[in-house]
């Protein structure tokens, strides 16, 4: 009855999030140690990308909730990276 | 099944969980201006923020960022424990939750504290005359970004003492789950930010 409305999430799922995030954590560690020049950048924060969105998943439960919050997330983070990018041309043009 | 009996009280699980993730939204936002503002000061200051990050403790960065992945495993987990009726483990994976939030904490005094010993700290004479401009700006969004970071763990740890006490009284329990849901998504958002502080600061030397 309940299980309609709410989603309950096994506990192995959010133990295999967490081995995954772990393995990330430890990966971007290891990434940053060889020298990549910028790409380390990329890589750290793409990495980073990566294990949050797997937290605004599983742990937030975006997967499980009605879409509209996905959106509004998206829509959020849709605003931020178009600021990010206008400060950007703003700093490059100079 | 026995469902929800007391109607008295108003109870709208979606319209609490639209709100949480409308303060959220905000939190979001109030961090994605201070990234914004380090991401750009990096740009220009690209060697003295490289050189300043070295100075950070490596081992205590990951070490606080396992400490959070697990609390926002365990803090996860306490809702579906909830949500499958067995109250006793909800109460134990909230209360390891919480004693990670404090060991972080106390990880975090550590770290501040050996800085401070260094002489490194807003406005100090040392970071005046030995440091850059460059510097000087990476350790001030240092202390400004993981300072309000460390500010919300503690109201985590505020939000994870009402929800234990709503657990604990069984206000909260399996067919009205929000308080412990929300205050979930509350910690999972310091956890998510946390992701991206840990390569900013600490990796990227």
């Amino acid at each position: 009855m309940e299980n309609e409305k709410h989603h309950i999430v096994p506990y192995r799922v959010y133990a295999i999030v967490l081995l995954v995030l772990v393995v990330l954590t430890f990966l971007s560690i290891a990434i940053t140690d060889i020298e990549l020049g910028s790409y380390t950048v990329v890589g750290a924060l793409l990495l980073a990308s990566i294990k949050s969105s797997l937290v605004l998943t599983y742990f937030m439960h975006l997967k499980f909730d009605q879409p509209y919050i996905r959106i509004m997330v998206g829509f959020v983070l849709a605003v931020f990276i178009a600021v990010v990018i206008v400060t950007f041309f703003d700093y490059s043009f100079r | 099944m026995s469902q929800v009996i007391q109607h008295d009280e108003h109870y709208d699980p979606e319209g609490s969980k639209i709100g949480m993730w409308l303060f959220i939204f905000s939190e979001l936002l109030l961090f994605g201006g201070l990234f914004i503002i380090y991401s750009v000061y990096r740009y220009l200051n690209h060697d003295a923020f490289h050189m300043a990050a070295g100075e950070l403790n490596l081992t205590v960065g990951a070490l606080n960022t396992l400490i959070l992945l697990v609390s926002s495993m365990t803090i996860a987990m306490s809702t579906t424990a909830l949500q499958k009726k067995q109250k006793g483990t909800a109460i134990l994976l909230l209360e390891i939750t919480f004693i990670l939030a404090i060991i972080f904490l106390i990880n975090k005094y550590f770290e501040w504290g050996v800085k401070f010993d260094h002489g490194i700290f807003p406005g100090s004479e040392y970071m005046k005359e030995e440091m850059s401009q460059g510097e000087v700006l990476f350790f001030g969004l240092y202390f400004v970004m993981t300072g309000l970071h460390a500010l919300h763990i503690v109201a985590g740890l505020v939000i994870m003492g009402f929800a234990l006490a709503r657990v604990h009284k069984g206000t909260v329990h399996a067919g009205r789950p929000t308080l412990l849901e929300n205050a979930g998504l509350y910690w999972h958002l310091v956890d998510l930010i946390w992701i991206f502080l840990f390569p900013l600061f600490y990796l990227i030397t």
